[in-house]
């Protein structure tokens, strides 16, 4: 009998990054428009395995999803048990654009969840030009810390029980439990300290309130789509942040919280297809013209 | 609306029925089986004091009661439990942080008893929505 293989495949890409080497995860299935995916913070490009599987994105598009480093099957660099980790903004873009170009993949598509979904922003702000479409689901220019993030990272409370505990509140109720539960999985698989890290750059590093102005959607569009039940990342947050960039498009997803593309995948491709549709659209008429 | 069915019974019912629906839940008590604690639910103002052993809900006593001790305490009015509660509860209405963020619940006392079980805490508290669930 065949094996029932998925169209997925992962490799490893060594990068060298803030100055250290990096031995990086990531996988891919499609063709066609890259489209580099960006997992949420504390997760891994797991996220993105039902957009890799559904033919209507793959057969116009190339998915791309990689760990960060410290994320997923990414090894963390040497020397890190002496170190607690903390994302920053620019070790972030650096890593975007350092693995887009060994990659070699052209001004691709740009889809980033939460802390992706923030960087989306940082990229319209610095390297528009760089990106034919950026789409942030979750996306906002700033979030005040809501909660202590301590407790994410101690060693008398399991680090990936707690991370599951906190997050599952942002899955919305009408997602599937078999999703809502790999959802959580992977929150509970985060190496200690990884997701307070992310936190550091969601929260304290990357405040773009003041240069959201800055993105002309005229370079590269900008699409932000948001759940309804995610209160993290409310709708509200991203429409305040859409509210100062001429030409966004935002949307407000039915049914969804933060995890999208993980908690609901059914539910989300009833979204994000239509902007996919959109971009190949815009695209042809480029080739035309 | 049909999807965020409401309870056909009200809160302070409910919440009556906790010790059923939780140890009638094997997987869930067996997520509690370390957890031997006293917690407290206010709902209006009135108080329910959960005593929970290994998991299951050993007793539960409506207030007044003076001089009763817990480790952490979730207080909220009577529509927020009940939107709470809910089958399918509407956005930000639906987790407990979320209604805490938004100053419909207050969570008070030891935070350490509570975040080590978190998930089997959450659905603990969330228990009651499979009576509405029942309704649908």
């Amino acid at each position: 009998m065949a094996a029932k293989l998925d169209p997925i495949v992962g490799r490893y890409v060594n990068l060298s990054l803030q100055g250290r080497e990096h031995r990086v995860y990531f996988e891919e299935a499609g063709n066609g428009i890259p489209l580099l995916c960006l997992h949420t913070a504390g997760a891994d490009g797991r996220q993105f395995r039902y957009m890799m599987t559904d033919a209507a994105i793959t057969d116009h598009f190339r998915v791309i999803s990689f760990d960060l480093p410290w994320h997923g099957k990414s090894t963390p660099p040497e020397g890190w048990q002496n170190e607690e980790y903390r994302l920053t903004t620019d070790a972030y873009i650096e890593a975007i654009r350092t693995f887009r170009d060994a990659l070699e993949l052209e001004r691709p598509v740009v889809l980033g969840c939460s802390i992706g979904g923030r960087i989306v922003l940082g990229l319209a702000i610095r390297h528009a030009a760089e990106f034919r479409a950026l789409i942030g689901l979750e996306a906002a220019a700033h979030q005040t810390g809501w909660y202590d993030t301590d407790w994410l990272h101690r060693p008398d409370v399991h680090g990936g029980e707690v991370c599951a505990g906190l997050v599952s509140g942002l899955i919305a109720p009408q997602s599937p439990d078999t999703s809502r539960w790999e959802t959580l999985w992977q929150y509970m698989q985060g190496g200690p300290g990884v997701f307070k890290g992310d936190l550091y750059f969601y929260r304290v590093d990357s405040d773009l309130r003041s240069e959201i102005d800055k993105i002309d959607t005229r370079d590269c569009p900008l699409y932000l789509l948001t759940g309804e039940y995610d209160f993290s990342c409310t709708p509200e947050d991203t429409a305040a942040t859409a509210h100062d960039i001429r030409g966004a498009e935002i949307t407000v997803m039915k049914e969804l919280g933060h995890f999208p593309m993980s908690e609901n995948p059914r539910q989300f491709r009833t979204y994000i297809i239509p902007v996919l549709e959109k971009i190949r659209a815009r695209e042809v008429s480029c080739e035309r013209r | 609306m049909a999807q965020q069915t409401a309870m056909a019974v009200g809160p302070l019912e409910a919440i009556g029925r906790l010790a059923e629906l939780v140890n009638s839940d094997r997987s869930l008590v067996h997520r509690g089986r370390y957890v031997t604690n006293d917690i407290m639910i206010e709902i209006g103002n009135v108080s329910h004091y959960v005593r929970i052993d290994k998991g299951q809900i050993a007793s539960l006593q409506r207030g007044p009661l003076l001089m009763h001790s817990w480790s952490f305490a979730i207080r909220g009015k009577e529509q927020a439990w009940r939107t709470f509660w809910q089958a399918l509860p509407p956005p930000f209405f639906h987790d407990i942080f979320a209604l805490a963020k938004r100053g419909e619940f207050r969570i008070e006392g030891d935070y350490k008893s509570l975040m080590t079980n978190l998930l089997y805490y959450k659905d603990v508290i969330a228990a009651p929505r499979r009576l509405a669930k029942e309704t649908c």
